[in-house]
């Protein structure tokens, strides 16, 4: 072996020893800074963890766009008709006067609301963005109450890190994290357009989250439930979205 | 080491033990990374758009307004009116995963392309145009795809150089602006970068077009390779001389 490539190979090693501590030490800070998306595990985890810890130092306080009265689509695209159980067929035929949301977990006073109460707190009114990851979108005025809002009324744990919120459909269910849970664009819908939000919209009470694809804004709410985990809930990979096989991150 | 891909013409008359190499090592591993990748966004990138065959301009699109073009191809979603009696299965969990990962392969592969490029002269001695040759007349003659001499296989000729050019610093950003362009979160730190492009559907719509200019380099690329004689060409972009040492 002549010197220079016992130099090469020496340089290459440290180089290569230098790259895996880095690694491992960008992994335990990225941990700590919750930079780490719970579907982090399997052969995209490298990608959907980069999505998601750059969109996190990009956009954590930043607000979706939003447009003007005129830009707003003629048709709010409606691509699911109702759940089909009994349950919900009986709250509509009551005109969701006992549509209930529970709200639970790391929080001081679990609550169940009525839509009345939750139309009795401070509304926003947004007119943003939906945009489905097939590709198609429309705009439309959306008007609820803010999550943080609600967060608020019940108190939650300094040590939460997620909300998981629920369909009355249980097989879609999802969560984000608290930097979205606060944001002020957040919003439990109830409106849209100027008037009541409608079942094929997800009415009576819908969760928008502007800042990520249409599929995070999950219809028909039901419950959320604030953890500092993900782990217990379905596979543990953060919503039924990865069970699908899609990303718990869907801000790309 | 340095960049030694431009070797004078007097090379061949030398022994090739004295060549160095065609491409540098780093021109070699990008290169092939960013193949790999490529071949992984083009799949995925057409089986996204077969759930949504339609093509729109401006802010928003969906199926109840009109459309720029549609693809005369079914889709895997029941929601579009394609005209086909069939709905495609659903492949756009995977699909998704593999684009934004591979997409952050290759733009990480190509920061360090272009830092390489800047600081080795490898953009400015191997792919701008020398001037003698920025002429009609020897363009046009690459333009009839004439098989190249042995000597062409030690540099490119004014058309190739062009062509890399274009798209390392014309479609590859391009792509790359008009993806993020698409992302709700990224827009909402930083909007121009959908509003210079006239919204969210103008910028899917560029993007299915910069691709598809990016698949035509890919054909023609391969065609090439083929027609300037495949061992040398391949043997070249993998081990880095184009003929066996001796």
């Amino acid at each position: 072996m002549t010197e220079i490539s016992r130099r090469k190979l020496i340089t290459t090693g440290l180089a290569a020893a230098a790259g895996v501590t880095g690694l491992g030490v960008a992994a335990r800070m990225a941990q700590k800074h919750g930079l780490i998306p719970p579907d982090h595990g399997g052969i995209y985890g490298l990608g959907e963890t980069l999505n998601y810890a750059s969109h996190r130092l990009l956009t954590r306080h930043s607000l979706a766009r939003e447009f003007a009265r005129e830009q707003i689509s003629k048709i709010p695209v409606a691509n699911e008709i109702r759940p089909a159980s009994e349950e919900f067929t009986r709250l509509q035929a009551g005109g969701f006067a006992e549509w209930r949301l529970s709200v639970n977990g790391m929080v001081a006073r679990p609550a169940l609301f009525s839509l009345a109460e939750l139309k009795s707190y401070p509304s926003r009114s947004q007119i943003t963005q939906l945009a489905c990851e097939e590709g198609w979108s429309y705009i439309a005025e959306w008007i609820g109450v803010p999550l943080s809002n609600v967060l608020e009324v019940v108190g939650i744990e300094p040590q939460a890190r997620y909300v998981v919120y629920s369909s009355i459909d249980s097989e879609w269910w999802d969560s984000i994290d608290m930097a979205d849970a606060r944001h002020p664009q957040t919003v439990l819908a109830y409106g849209m357009n100027g008037g009541e939000l409608s079942v094929g919209n997800g009415g009576p009470l819908r969760m928008r989250v502007p800042r990520q694809l249409g599929y995070k804004s999950v219809k028909f709410i039901t419950s959320l439930t604030v953890t500092d985990s993900l782990k217990a809930f379905g596979k543990g990979l953060g919503s039924a979205s990865p069970e699908a096989g899609y990303a718990w991150y869907a801000g790309i | 080491m340095g960049d030694s891909a431009c070797v004078p013409s007097s090379a061949s008359t030398f022994p090739a033990v004295t060549v160095t190499s065609r491409h540098s090592a780093l021109v070699r591993v990008t290169h092939w990374i960013t193949a790999l990748c490529f071949l992984a966004l083009l799949v995925s990138g057409v089986e996204i758009v077969i759930s949504h065959p339609r093509f729109y301009w401006g802010e928003t699109g969906n199926i109840h307004t009109p459309t720029l073009f549609k693809l005369p191809i079914p889709a895997s979603r029941n929601l579009v009116p394609t005209g086909y009696g069939y709905v495609l299965p659903d492949q756009n969990g995977w699909s998704r995963y593999l684009h934004f990962q591979s997409a952050w392969v290759v733009v990480l592969t190509g920061l360090l392309y272009a830092i390489y490029g800047l600081f080795t002269g490898h953009f400015r001695n191997n792919l701008l145009p020398v001037q003698a040759d920025l002429s009609w007349r020897a363009i046009v003659k690459h333009l009839r795809f004439e098989r190249p001499s042995e000597s062409d296989a030690w540099s490119y000729n004014t058309l190739q150089r062009l062509t890399y050019l274009f798209v390392v610093f014309v479609l590859f950003p391009l792509v790359i602006w008009t993806g993020l362009a698409m992302s709700p979160a990224f827009v909402s730190a930083v909007p121009v970068a959908v509003t210079l492009l006239g919204g969210q559907q103008s910028a899917r719509t560029i993007h299915f077009f910069v691709s598809l200019a990016l698949l035509l380099f890919l054909l023609i690329h391969v065609v090439m390779v083929f027609r300037a004689g495949f061992r040398s060409r391949m043997r070249a972009m993998i081990f880095g001389t184009p003929m066996e040492r001796i």
